[in-house]
């Protein structure tokens, strides 16, 4: 089988891993990865912020870039869910039916949800809002996590709870953003695990940011965030590092 | 709306009182997630839930469709039965036809039945004006109304306040509103409501005017519905020779077959109930049985406004259980105040920009509070997709120009050039990532980022040149 990797701008630019783990785990599983060079960003961030206009050459660039393709894969709910639930609103609607979240498509399509990965830690999920209220990924995520040799799965108190990312709004709203965000980072505190992980870097952006700023006044947490692609690509032979 | 909230500053600004308040902050944090757990236990007890929303929902997008016509079938049953309709297209002209019919009375005091149309036109500071008292006989209204305060939640007005905080409201005002509060009153909730009905008693008995909204209006035989849990209301509808009810045209429904459904949906969705305590109902007048005359002002308020507005107008569906305000995270950290409006949290920020325009700064800035998180939508009895609505006001905002919106509508186009140019995105990428050990930690103009967070660290290299690299 043959997809295109849909990175998404967020992880090109700052999270090359979860796109290069997206890709071990693919071919691992006998996925044959395309990257269409053409791809930049789905324009989410611009149709968000009320700029329906400047979205459009974007969404042409986007649907263009993977013409073609049987399935596209994207390590991001958030993305996948703009792709899925707003470009038809643009008159597109082919790509959509093509798009896949990569837990979705694990599940879905390849239909595993054992992927062979080794993870030696305590990990606590985080679902997101687009992957839990657009995309409905339901149990995909934690099945994929169970499966997991050497994880243990720790549940997330308020798990449902937005972490205040949202795009703009954590810099046009920065302080309840930020509010939100320190007591998403106070539940996954709770719960001892190693790792918060989740499916949508923009959202571990932030956390991870405000963990990272808490660190001293949470001195000793051990906790980091980590995409859920770096976790399941992650094996015995060539461990997540 | 009331023109206690002209002026207000932006949504961000109002907030950050609220955000840094650590008592306020736990009292929502408590109150919004028991109603919300409880909300959770009373709808998943209806097996048929899903289809009870979508039932809602279509009955109020067909009576907004057919608006025009209900209303004046609602208007014909209401003349037929005694009643007198009058229309009010603004809060000006709906405070002036109150004022007027409370004073050809003679009387100078009105008892009120808690009522967010009267709340948005702010009557009861019109009717001060003209010399009249009135009196808010909800518990909670009656809080906020002896605290000199405003209410900050739809279903809860006094949700940001404590025990001992009523208390002390209790003990300092009631007594130059009417009959003071025992002495020794303690902060035990069984003797604070005991109070409040002792003081509301006299008010009930000695009322000849009546105010009240509606939660519902039948259009086929002109009846006017009241959903309520304290018996307040009732008091105030059948006691008093006169009856003014204020109600925003987008609450009539065709039939009485069509409140099974909200009879339902309603109470499940804000008080957790099964069933709300009082449904109270009147039709008209009747001989020597409750108030004598009946008088109805249908407000529009710039309802019309957003009625043509194809996506804003699922607003209008709202039947103000406030299931939204309890789910909202950004409402549980900013509080109801900082929405600048009678109207808090999600459903508040779609609709107080359609009923006052989008010119103000508070205005402007409500569609943008919210992180889109879905949460209200998935809770919205009547299904109103809150977020696309947002969405949708953030273009209008956004079009508008003004502060802040020229240069972010700059620095967007300025994005959207790089990226629709992969080559240039991928050098800027490059350029960012040699650098990036000189970059400082906390960068110009990234200060509302790294105010209370870090920023990513910039990899050695991107997905684009790994892929180069290590794939072609």
């Amino acid at each position: 089988m043959r997809v295109a990797l849909f990175v998404t701008c967020v992880n090109d630019a700052f999270y090359p891993a979860t796109g290069i783990a997206t890709v071990r785990l693919l071919e691992r599983l006998g996925v044959e990865v395309d990257f269409p060079a053409a791809q930049t960003c789905c324009g989410q961030p611009q149709f968000n912020t009320g700029y329906r206009r400047e979205t459009e050459p974007l969404i042409r660039r986007t649907t263009r870039a993977f013409e073609g393709y049987e399935y596209v894969v994207t390590p991001s709910g958030s993305c996948a869910a703009m792709v899925r639930d707003h470009y038809p609103k643009f008159g597109e609607t082919s790509l959509p039916s093509r798009t896949y979240e990569l837990t979705e498509f694990l599940v879905d399509v390849l239909g595993v949800t054992d992927v062979g990965a080794y993870f030696p830690h305590t990990v606590t999920y985080h679902p997101s809002c687009h992957g839990l209220r657009m995309l409905h990924l339901g149990e995909r995520p934690r099945k994929l996590l169970d499966a997991v040799k050497g994880l243990e799965l720790r549940e997330l108190p308020g798990a449902e709870e937005c972490c205040g990312f949202g795009g703009t709004f954590a810099v046009k709203n920065a302080e309840v953003s930020a509010a939100m965000g320190r007591d998403k980072v106070r539940n996954a505190v709770s719960t001892g695990a190693d790792v918060l992980c989740g499916a949508d870097n923009s959202c571990l952006m932030h956390i991870g940011g405000i963990l990272r700023r808490e660190a001293v006044p949470m001195k000793g947490v051990p906790l980091r965030a980590l995409h859920i692609a770096d976790i399941l690509a992650s094996t015995e032979e060539e461990p997540y590092v | 709306m009331s023109g206690t909230y002209l002026g207000m500053p932006s949504f961000p600004e109002a907030a950050k009182e609220a955000v840094h308040n650590v008592t306020l902050r736990a009292n929502l944090r408590h109150a919004t997630h028991t109603i919300r757990d409880k909300r959770a236990l009373a709808v998943a007890e209806l097996a048929d839930w899903a289809e009870l929303r979508e039932a809602g929902k279509q009955i109020k997008d067909h009576t907004l469709r057919y608006l025009d016509r209900y209303l004046e079938q609602l208007e014909t049953a209401v003349t037929e039965a005694g009643g007198t309709v009058h229309w009010a297209a603004d809060a000006a002209e709906a405070n002036r036809i109150v004022a007027g019919l409370v004073k050809a009375t003679g009387e100078r005091e009105v008892v009120k039945v808690k009522s967010m149309a009267t709340q948005e036109i702010g009557l009861n500071e019109a009717l001060e004006a003209e010399g009249i008292s009135a009196y808010e006989t909800d518990l909670a209204e009656l809080i906020v109304q002896l605290g000199d305060d405003r209410p900050s939640h739809i279903l809860v007005p006094a949700i940001h306040r404590n025990r001992g905080e009523i208390r002390d409201i209790f003990q300092d005002r009631m007594g130059s509103w009417g009959r003071p509060a025992p002495d020794g009153l303690s902060d035990n909730p069984t003797e604070l409501a005991e109070a409040a009905r002792l003081h509301l008693r006299e008010k009930f008995l000695r009322a000849k005017v009546g105010i009240s909204g509606a939660n519902f209006m039948v259009a086929e035989t002109g009846t006017l519905v009241v959903f309520e849990s304290e018996g307040n209301g009732r008091m105030c509808l059948t006691l008093p020779e006169t009856l003014i009810s204020v109600v925003g045209i987008e609450k009539v429904v065709p039939s009485w077959r069509d409140l099974e459904v909200f009879l339902q949906t309603l109470p499940r969705s804000s008080t957790a109930e099964r069933m709300n305590p009082y449904t109270s109902m009147w039709t008209g007048t009747a001989d020597a049985d409750g108030p004598q005359s009946f008088h109805l002002v249908l407000l529009d308020n710039g309802r019309t406004n957003a009625l043509a507005d194809e996506v804003g107008r699922q607003a209008l569906r709202c039947i103000r259980c406030s299931a939204c305000l309890n789910v909202c995270p950004v409402y549980e950290r900013a509080g109801g105040h900082a929405y600048g409006s009678v109207y808090p949290g999600p459903i508040g920020a779609i609709l107080s920009p359609q009923l006052r325009g989008i010119q103000s700064e508070i205005d402007a800035s409500l569609p943008y509070a919210s992180s889109l998180c879905g949460a209200c939508y998935e809770v919205c009895p009547v299904a109103i997709d809150i977020p696309e609505v947002l969405v949708h006001l953030r273009e209008k905002v956004a079009d508008q120009g003004g502060k802040g919106h020229r240069l972010e509508k700059a620095a967007i186009k300025a994005a959207g050039w790089v990226l629709d140019h992969p080559a240039a995105l991928a050098a800027g990428e490059r350029a960012a990532s040699r650098t990036r050990r000189l970059h400082p930690r906390k960068l110009p103009g990234a200060g509302a980022w790294t105010a209370d967070r870090e920023l990513p660290e910039l990899p050695a290299e991107s997905f684009r040149d790994w892929w180069k690299r290590n794939r072609t």
